[in-house]
């Protein structure tokens, strides 16, 4: 909300600097989020008067002007606004002056005729974006005096964020009473300016609802039509940026400015029978004053007349019974809504009014009667017209009790803030909120001021004193802290270490939205029943991730694009699975995934570049899996996802439980999804996969282990698993290793086949074997996997 | 003796041999002509036979000490050559120590991680415990049981994504305020980093973006202890000795509330670009826990008592880093990761 340093002044001294009261407004916790001038720096601008105002001779659009900055020379000036006339009062810029934008102001010959000096726009000046003309200052204005001095154009507009729960704040008087009590001024009061009714004429209200406890209402009758705000006023209006509008609109923003309370001006003539508030109907039309017509619903407050609605209450009123260029006899609006009345019901709509704003917060319902009166003075001085009598109308069923008192006790004041409070300074504070204020017994008690809505419970009153000394006054104390021991659990691989894990295996963080594009998920996950948001913010994020993939085949698809050839990222983050589409039955599950495509090594000399395939991932899972002290409960089993190619994708499993997915991005998908190269995604639930076992130390064995060779040829079909528990099963518990070490199909085996070279470490913790302890094993071992796998040994 | 003596000749000869051999071989070759069984040295002493019995005593020693020159000379000469010989073969041997090493690379953190666990270690020495909430979240958690209930104008600062059946994606970490207070009694010390979500993206905002909540409930929790508390934590988090100051503002879900503002650490406070010319730069919400918050979680507001705090990690991570566009966090150019180590 925007306010002018010198419009505060009016109501409370302001002994300091504009940057000085924005700096302690900022820290009474109105937070002044800018401070700028009404008008740009210029110099040599002063009132003047045009004398004469001839044809230009020799140029048709110009007018050649004799103008008086003193009241005796005459100074001749070519000006080219049509609105030039004799006895103008207008801003002359003098030769030698300087205006906005670095113009400098020269004596001229224009077209043949000397110019000394120019007439000013508003736009010239950086006074508005007005340009139809030049300024028409005000008659009374005296000759010669600088124009700065004369519109007050050393004025600052402070822009003043008022939070949500200070309604008492968003007007130029509450603001300087907020000021006022910063400073433990008592309170200041609102202007009371009474009018005179000059005839008898009242329009019925009746209020049927407790959302409307005060109606105040006056008719101002023979209003001059169409008549115009006067310049200062005006002024005003667009220094806290309200445009002018006609003077019966421009008077109630004004006084809604000053005051606080929203004001509605109707056409009498427009109105028929008594004016009634009430909860509009279901489905009840309302057309209001920006032309649309809006449907409402008895949640809605309406003020109607005997056709029907005519405003929404608190809101915006209505078209029917605007105001117009020929208005002439006009009803006066200023009434108290309840915040509940009011509250988010112009959000509904889609609606951001002023008057919403201000119900909405809290206006003081003490208002009303004074904003008329305000209202009134100001609109005969603009306008003319003659009031009537001031009608306030209450709701019947309301009876307006008198605030409770709210109690503030000292050693809770103390306790909450850390630190006593002197007595005299609390004192201090709460007889600048409020005319009633006591002390009691445990400390001090207060009556709730009318304006002040945020004033309900003692914590209200502890945050009164602490921000109206200034948090600055409280001292920085550490806790004496409790000690108790924090947990060290060691039963899971902490997420820390999985990061770390995943970084040194040469893989970069990345963080992706959890909302993402639904097509592409669809494409991946088909048959996944996914959460969708009722309000993305675009359709490309509308649909919450049910697998990191999504995010990572972007990371990697973007930087692709950016001229990456190697890309390995990993990301850490919640999947949102559901059994059905709804947020009901819905699952966060922590996942850690990532995905890798290039080479298998970064670029490097002395090693061939190949391509990473499913081991070099498979590897990096595990490592990462290793750290759960056990990989041995881990198993890899071959199986489809749409998402993945077949025959080259597997589910994780650990101790049997399904913990993940492993393979490469199906190359249908990844020609869909954009993806030139191939990818290799994994995904493993982290609460289930990350179990950690608290390692048990074993004995290391003192005698020396044995180790035999033996290339295995088997159908191809014939998985390593299979291999490995059956040497296991065989070796008699003196295999303390399994090492695989190497892989080989070719011209020496036979098709279908494949051989397998296996190393066996063997041991035993108390004794050495020997040879012939080993040719036992390997002859056992052989001998199973012949019978069993139909397995054959090379070169044994 | 003279110079003609054949003893001393033959001495200076095998000297001047031993040290013009060039190589292992030639030494050797010295060594057998000189001192071998037919060497020359071994002929004078069989020679001494022939001299008068008085004069062999002082014959033999010379012949002796001739020999253990040579021998010496031999030695020295041999191990020259044999360093020689190694230099050689290690010069061979030399690498280009400036070729880049082979294997693997690093990869990283992300940004904002790094800064999550920088937060969570500064308050887990404090004693806080780290915990966490749901991302999709009830109206009750996320604002109701916040002290802001429907209509209420706070609402319009938090633009919330919402799913069919009225469930939300958390627009604030404080919904774990809620959960921690319902699960566990106080005393308590907790912070809570997350995901949270706004429907909001331009420079400054992006529609996911993280926060961490922390809250502290005791009998004596004061709001001094809050101000003690989170300007060490920025000193710590940044480092440095840092000015901090503490506005009033405004949240449902505490009071009285503040809002912290830090010395610029661009301008050192001077103002600059960054603060907008005014030498503070805002970086956390916090307050005193609103006792209906302590009551709607069922806490005895009278006995108990705390404060709350919530701040941004992406804006700590921009800060700290000097970040200029948060966007770049969630773009996730690798060009922008590797700054990260």
């Amino acid at each position: 909300m925007k306010v002018t340093y010198r419009w505060l002044q009016e109501f409370t001294p302001i002994g300091v600097s504009p940057e000085e009261l924005a700096a302690q407004l900022t820290m009474a916790g109105l937070e002044v989020e800018s401070l700028e001038p009404v008008a740009p720096p210029f110099s040599g601008v002063v009132v003047g008067e045009v004398l004469e105002a001839g044809r230009h001779p020799d140029a048709e659009k110009l007018s050649l002007c004799q103008v008086t900055t003193d009241g005796k020379n005459r100074l001749q000036i070519v000006c080219g606004a049509k609105n030039v006339r004799a006895g103008l009062k207008v801003a002359v810029a003098m030769v030698g002056a300087r205006l906005p934008k670095n113009v400098l102001i020269e004596r001229a010959t224009l077209r043949g005729q000397e110019s000394r000096g120019m007439l000013c726009s508003a736009r010239e000046l950086g006074l508005g974006e007005e340009h139809d003309g030049i300024m028409e200052l005000d008659r009374s204005l005296p000759l010669n005096q600088d124009l700065r001095e004369a519109l007050d154009l050393d004025d600052r507009v402070l822009e003043v964020n008022a939070t949500p729960n200070r309604g008492d704040c968003m007007s130029v008087f509450g603001i300087a009473r907020d000021y006022n009590a910063a400073r433990r001024q008592p309170p200041i009061r609102y202007p009371q300016a009474g009018v005179a009714p000059g005839h008898e004429g009242v329009f019925p209200v009746s209020l049927e609802s407790s959302g409307c406890p005060v109606f105040a209402s006056r008719i101002i009758r023979g209003v001059r039509p169409n008549a115009q705000s006067p310049e200062w006023l005006r002024e005003r209006l667009r220094r806290v940026g309200l445009n002018s509008i006609s003077a019966i609109v421009d008077v109630t923003n004004y006084v809604m400015s000053e005051l606080g309370q929203p004001m509605h001006a109707y056409d009498l003539a427009k109105l028929t029978n008594g004016i009634t508030v009430r909860a509009a109907g279901a489905q009840e039309g309302l057309t209001l004053l920006d032309d649309k017509e809006y449907k409402l619903d008895p949640d809605f407050l309406v003020i109607a007349d005997g056709r029907g609605a005519i405003g929404l209450a608190g809101i915006m009123g209505g078209r029917a019974t605007a105001i117009s260029d020929a208005t002439t006899d006009v009803l006066l609006e200023a009434a108290h809504f309840v915040p509940d009345a009011v509250s988010g019901r112009a959000r509904r709509l889609g609606l951001f009014t002023d008057a919403a704003q201000r119900f909405e917060r809290g206006v003081d319902p003490t208002l009303p009667a004074i904003a008329i009166e305000r209202a009134t003075a100001l609109l005969m001085a603009c306008a003319g017209g003659v009031p009537g009598p001031v009608q306030v109308t209450r709701s019947a069923d309301v009876a307006s009790p008198e605030a409770p008192w709210v109690p503030l006790r000292r050693d809770r004041l103390t306790r909450l803030l850390g630190a006593p409070v002197p007595d005299g300074e609390v004192q201090a504070v709460l007889g600048a909120i409020s005319e009633q204020a006591q002390t009691t017994a445990e400390g001090w008690r207060v009556r709730r001021p009318s304006h002040r809505f945020d004033i309900r419970i003692e914590a209200d009153l502890i945050e009164e004193v602490a921000r109206l000394r200034g948090f600055d006054s409280i001292a920085e104390i550490h806790a004496v802290v409790s000690q108790i021991p924090g947990a060290a659990a060691e039963g899971r691989v902490p997420n820390e270490r999985l990061l770390a894990a995943m970084a040194d295996r040469g893989y970069r963080e990345v963080i992706s939205y959890a909302f993402v594009d639904p097509v592409l998920q669809r494409q991946l996950f088909p048959e996944a029943p996914t959460l969708k948001l009722a309000n993305p913010i675009s359709a490309e994020l509308s649909e919450m991730r049910w697998s990191l993939w999504p995010g990572l085949i972007n990371a990697c698809r973007e930087n692709l694009r950016r001229q990456q050839t190697r890309v390995r990222l990993f990301e850490i983050g919640s999947n949102f699975v559901t059994q059905n589409g709804e947020a009901g039955g819905l699952k966060e599950i922590e996942s850690l995934a990532g995905i890798a495509t290039g080479a298998r090594w970064p670029q490097q000399w002395g090693s061939q570049s190949e391509s990473a395939d499913f081991y070099d991932i498979k590897a990096d899972v595990l490592s990462a899996l290793a750290l759960t002290g056990d990989a041995s409960r881990i198993r890899f089993q071959a199986d489809s996802l749409p998402a993945l190619r077949p025959g080259r994708s597997a589910r994780i499993y650990r101790d049997g439980v399904a913990i993940g997915w492993i393979g490469e991005l199906h190359p249908q998908v990844a020609k869909a999804v954009d993806l030139p190269v191939a990818a290799f995604l994994f995904e493993l639930e982290v609460k289930a996969s990350f179990i950690a076992n608290v390692p048990k130390f074993n004995k290391i064995s003192r005698f020396p282990s044995v180790r035999r060779d033996l290339a295995i040829v088997v159908d191809e079909g014939v998985p390593l698993a299979v291999l490995q528990e059956n040497v296991t099963v065989s070796a008699s518990g003196l295999l303390s290793e399994l090492r695989v070490f190497d892989v080989y199909r070719g011209p020496s085996i036979e098709s279908g086949r494949k051989s397998i070279a296996l190393g066996l470490i063997l041991q035993d913790s108390s004794r050495t074997l020997t040879d012939v302890d080993a040719d036992a094993v390997v002859a056992a071992v052989a001998a199973r996997l012949r019978d069993v796998l139909s397995a054959t040994i090379r070169d044994q | 003796m003279g110079a003609a003596d054949p003893l001393s000749a033959l001495v200076n000869q095998a000297l001047a041999d031993v040290d013009a051999s060039a190589d292992l071989a030639a030494l050797d070759e010295v060594r057998v002509r000189v001192l071998g069984k037919k060497g020359l040295l071994t002929e004078q002493l069989k020679g001494l036979g022939a001299l008068a019995a008085s004069e062999r005593p002082a014959a033999g020693q010379r012949i002796n000490e001739a020999k253990t020159a040579i021998h010496a000379a031999l030695d020295m000469h041999r191990i020259r050559l044999e360093q020689a010989a190694m230099e050689k073969e290690l010069a061979r041997g030399a690498v280009d120590v400036t070729l880049p090493g082979r294997g693997p690379d690093t990869g990283s953190m992300h940004p904002v991680t790094r800064t999550r666990l920088r937060v969570e270690q500064i308050f887990s020495q404090a004693g806080f415990s780290v915990v966490s909430g749901p991302e999709v979240e009830d109206d009750f958690h996320n604002f109701e049981a916040l002290n802001i209930p429907k209509n209420h104008p706070a609402r319009a600062m938090h633009d919330t994504f919402y799913f069919p059946d009225g469930r939300l994606l958390r627009t604030h970490t404080s919904p774990v305020q809620i959960r921690t207070m319902r699960a566990t009694p106080p005393p308590l010390a907790i912070i809570a980093p997350g995901r949270v979500y706004r429907i909001d993206s331009d420079m400054t905002h992006t529609p996911m973006f993280h926060q961490v909540e922390g809250m502290v409930i005791g009998e004596s929790v004061s709001f001094a202890n809050l101000k003690a508390m989170l300007h060490t934590f920025v000193e710590r988090f940044f480092e440095r000795p840092l000015g901090m100051r503490l506005r009033p503002s405004y949240f449902p879900f505490t009071e009285p509330s503040a809002e912290a503002d830090i010395e610029c650490v661009f301008c050192d406070g001077k103002g600059c670009r960054v603060c907008k010319q005014t030498g503070w730069l805002e970086i956390l919400g916090c307050g005193m826990i609103h006792p209906n918050v302590l009551e709607a979680a069922g806490i005895d507001s009278e006995r108990w008592q705390g404060y709350a705090f919530g701040m941004g990690i992406d804006r700590l991570a921009m800060l700290r880093y000097g970040v200029d566009d948060l966007r770049l966090f969630f773009e996730n150019d690798l060009r922008f990761l590797r700054q990260f180590p």
